[in-house]
């Protein structure tokens, strides 16, 4: 395994991005105005931990920048600070930075401070700090080099008021130091000799603090003597209260440590307990040999044992704990308190998650495509053979085939994460794009939990961006106009994403005032897309938005004017087997609608035979299968026939006619059509010769061997070893000779 | 017989890297995510010393010293308190909980060590 620490920093910037989404959840409620404590909480704790982590590996931009952020989070817990729309803002940006500084980090890449410090700033402003050397003391604070105790008053822990006076340093001061090793410099200079009078306070024992193992760890440092008298009265040992304090040692320690040492030993029992360490000038102890300071009645209570020098046995449990020193050290009678850790408690971590290389599952749905493809072919086998459907090897076959297609959904599940992440990315873009155009908009999510395909999310990330972009700066109207038009000043951008039909459906959708279409006509006249004054229905004056080269924007804007068209969106969307679609409504909005497939690996197909070829077509696309009769096939000029299916026509696609594998046919009653249905509601009937069978096939790209193929989406191999096509029938249906005219206007006539 | 330590944290990466620290000294790591989680494995463990956290959700640092030496059976447990802030008061309200002492994150492994040892003996 490689360096632990390496895997916990890995895993640290893992749980980072855990704790920027739960940050932004809190930002997200707190901005609907739940300002209460736990919100709150929630978003201090995320900043905390983030810090808290990044202190640990020396990451000071971070920890830096989280401090200024804590700070302020905290004020507001504290109530100093009050919760208004300009500071949730604020915080947002935050948290923006925030997440930046993340990246930064893991990359090992310092951000620009051009873009923390005007950040820094407000938040210095908000919380009132000025900043300067008390933030740099803070840094150092969480710098993970060990700090050490630095009080110069040296002889002033003579009580407990005087030892939290030393204490009571302000924040900003280095932590104490309990490491404390001594010097190995000093061991060569001269050996002093301390007095230390120590008289525990009940406090120290409640506490859970033992002076035995404060008694240890002086003698670590030198040679320790010991003496103990009663501080009061002594009870009978009846009357004796486990935790009362009656006892005062007195120890003389001869050492070569630094009296920094001395006093870190004390430093938990500090305030609980009368304290002084004192040099003495003699180095000789001044209770030489002294252990006898009690009568010898009470050498039997366990007090007396933890005056005896920790290299002793002890007797018995020292009072105020029920700890006893570890098993080496404790004499035969003594009973082990610890059966539970003897017993290896059952582990209680709770791992929630496992890190696995992406890689690693790759390799596994490689794995399972070949299995799938294997499975196929042994069904086609057995299926040569002529073996009986109920015969062992048949029903055996069933069985491997539901359990490979467990197996695929199962693989399928690890790859796949919920859209959240990438949704909340998207927040930010708003908010940008909100500042660039000076629009004031906020996004809603919906459906964050819905999952998807790892790659596919991260192949969403830009077209989404776009998208977003364009839906604020293009989608909304100006404050004042929709103030005119009677809708609130905030537009709003909806990102929503949700399963339908074994498909993802993830919607970008603006309250804005719709796509202006006579405008959005001119344009793609002017440009030359399409002629001058043809008609064109709604929704295909919608979709020459994604045309190469169409641009709405009269002037770029420096926000969505990047070069990047929808057409690049589009075929974004198409390289991951998905669809796009407009809807939009004058005055109510425009929604992008982009349809995605689960996953890149596997689908379920309908294999079809078309000439000699064998051929592939998605079973999602499918609504129904159809014998043609001769009633339901009405021509529509020379070259096209639509087909009527429960009272709506449908344009009828000759598959082999379309990739040209023979002519049209004269007639067309009798032959098989597939029902294809797409998610814009437009439909075709699409001929095959026949259908073969419908199975789970291996999705091989074509795209980086041959680039698109139009009405191609992929290419399979068939249980017989045979590879088929796999067809896209949204792309064959737009590419289709006679396009989506007939269809059009048959559904303006409907 | 090596010692047995509860650290309870809602940091992941924290809770790793207090299990590195403590199994690399040799110390039996028994971990909880907060609190309540740490409530619910001293249901079946009596560690030697336990390390908490302050702020975690559901129960917080406080609240779960505060429980722990309510139950006569872990009364005096050694309780560290782990703290990015060095602020005395924070240390003071650790101490009125019950803790025994603290430790400053980001902590030095053989700093906690030591502290362990301060209240384990």
């Amino acid at each position: 395994m490689s360096d632990p620490m390496q895997e916990i920093r890995a895993s640290f910037f893992i749980e980072c991005e855990e704790l920027l989404e739960a940050l932004h959840d809190g930002l997200e409620a707190m901005s609907d105005g739940a300002a209460d404590g736990e919100t709150i909480n929630i978003v201090f704790r995320a900043v905390h931990s983030i810090k808290g982590g990044a202190g640990a590996f020396s990451l000071d931009q971070l920890v830096g920048f989280a401090h200024k952020f804590e700070n302020a989070l905290d004020a507001v817990r504290a109530g100093t600070l009050s919760v208004d729309d300009g500071l949730v803002r604020l915080f947002f940006k935050c948290g923006d930075i925030l997440s930046d500084l993340v990246r930064a980090s893991r990359d090992d890449e310092p951000l620009d401070t051009a873009i923390t410090d005007p950040v820094i700033a407000e938040l210095l402003e908000v919380t009132g700090d000025v900043g300067g050397d008390e933030e740099a003391a803070e840094e150092v604070d969480f710098a993970p080099t060990a700090l050490s105790l630095d009080l110069d008053d040296i002889g002033g822990l003579a009580g407990a008021d005087d030892a939290m006076a030393d204490l009571a340093l302000p924040d900003d001061l280095p932590p104490l130091d309990i490491a404390g090793e001594p010097d190995p410099d000093e061991a060569a200079e001269q050996e002093t000799t301390y007095r230390i009078v120590f008289s525990p306070e009940p406090e120290l024992y409640a506490g859970g603090n033992e002076p035995l193992f404060l008694f240890r760890l002086l003698q670590e440092l030198g040679k320790v003597e010991s003496s103990v008298e009663a501080t009061a009265t002594l009870p009978a040992l009846d009357e004796l209260q486990p935790n009362a304090a009656l006892l005062t040692w007195t120890l003389t320690l001869v050492t070569n440590a630094d009296v920094s040492a001395v006093e870190e030993v004390f430093e938990f029992v500090d305030g609980l307990c009368g304290l002084s360490i004192e040099p003495l000038s003699d180095d000789r102890p001044e209770h030489p040999g002294e252990e006898s300071g009690l009568p010898a009645a009470e050498t039997t209570t366990p007090i007396e044992a933890a005056t005896a020098t920790p290299s002793d046995p002890l007797p018995a449990d020292p009072p105020g704990t029920s700890q006893p020193a570890p098993a080496g050290d404790a004499g035969e009678e003594t009973e082990d308190p610890r059966p539970a850790a003897a017993s290896g408690a059952k582990p209680v971590a709770k791992s929630a998650t496992v890190r696995v290389d992406l890689e690693r599952i790759d390799r596994l749905v490689n794995l399972v495509g070949e299995l799938v493809i294997n499975q196929a072919m042994l069904a086609q086998s057995v299926a040569t053979a002529g073996l009986p459907s109920n015969s062992p090897v048949s029903s055996g076959l069933d069985e491997f085939q539901h359990l490979t297609r467990n197996i695929q959904e199962s693989v399928m599940m690890i790859r796949a994460q919920p859209v959240k992440s990438l949704f909340q990315r998207m927040g930010r873009i708003v908010r940008e794009a909100s500042t660039a155009t000076g629009k004031d908009a906020r996004l809603v999510t919906d459906g964050e939990a819905t999952e998807i395909d790892k790659t596919v999310i991260e192949r969403l990330s830009d077209p989404l961006t776009h998208m977003i972009r364009n839906a604020v700066d293009h989608g909304l109207e100006t404050g004042e106009q929709r103030v005119a038009a009677g809708k609130p000043e905030r537009g709003t951008v909806r990102l929503s994403a949700a399963h339908r039909s074994g498909r993802v459906v993830i919607e970008v959708a603006d309250d804005g005032g719709g796509i202006n279409r006579a405008r959005v006509q001119s344009i793609a006249e002017e440009k030359g897309l399409i002629a001058p004054g043809q008609s064109l229905a709604d929704q295909e004056i919608d979709n020459l938005l994604f045309l190469p080269g169409f641009s709405t924007a009269a002037e770029v804007s420096n926000l969505s004017g990047r070069g990047v068209g929808m057409d690049v969106v589009k075929s974004s969307i198409s390289a991951l087997g998905g669809r796009i679609s407009i809807t939009s409504t004058p005055g109510r909005g425009t929604c992008f609608s982009i349809s995605l497939p689960l996953t890149l690996a596997v689908l379920d197909g309908m294999v079809v035979g078309v000439e000699d070829e064998t051929m592939v077509v998605p079973l999602n696309a499918i609504a129904e299968t159809l014998t043609l009769s001769e009633t339901d096939i009405r021509p529509l000029g020379p070259q096209t026939r639509v087909v009527l299916v429960r009272d709506a026509f449908v344009p009828l696609l000759d598959l082999g006619a379309e990739l040209g594998y023979r002519a049209p046919r004269a007639d067309y009653v009798g032959s098989i059509a597939l029902l294809i249905s797409q998610e814009d509601g437009s439909r075709a009937a699409l001929v095959v010769d026949q259908i073969e069978d419908q199975r789970q096939v291996v999705i091989k790209g074509l795209q980086d061997s041959y680039g698109h193929v139009p009405g191609v989406a992929a290419a399979t191999i068939l249980g017989d070893g045979q590879i088929a096509l796999i067809l896209d029938p949204a792309d064959l249906i737009a590419n289709a000779s006679g396009k989506s005219a007939p269809e059009t206007a048959l559904q303006k006539a409907g | 017989m090596s010692i047995s330590v509860l650290a309870v944290d809602d940091s992941r990466t924290m809770r790793d890297m207090l299990r590195l620290a403590l199994v690399e000294a040799g110390m039996d790591a028994h971990l909880a995510e907060d609190g309540q989680d740490g409530l619910e494995v001293l249901d079946q463990l009596k560690p030697d010393a336990i390390i908490t956290d302050i702020n975690m959700p559901r129960l917080d640092g406080f609240g779960f010293i505060d429980a722990v030496r309510g139950i006569d059976r872990l009364r005096n447990i050694p309780i560290l308190v782990l703290t990015t802030e060095s602020a005395e008061e924070l240390k003071a309200k650790a101490r009125r909980a019950g803790a025994t002492g603290w430790i400053v994150k980001p902590f030095d492994p053989e700093k906690l060590v030591r502290a362990l040892r301060m209240v384990t003996g």
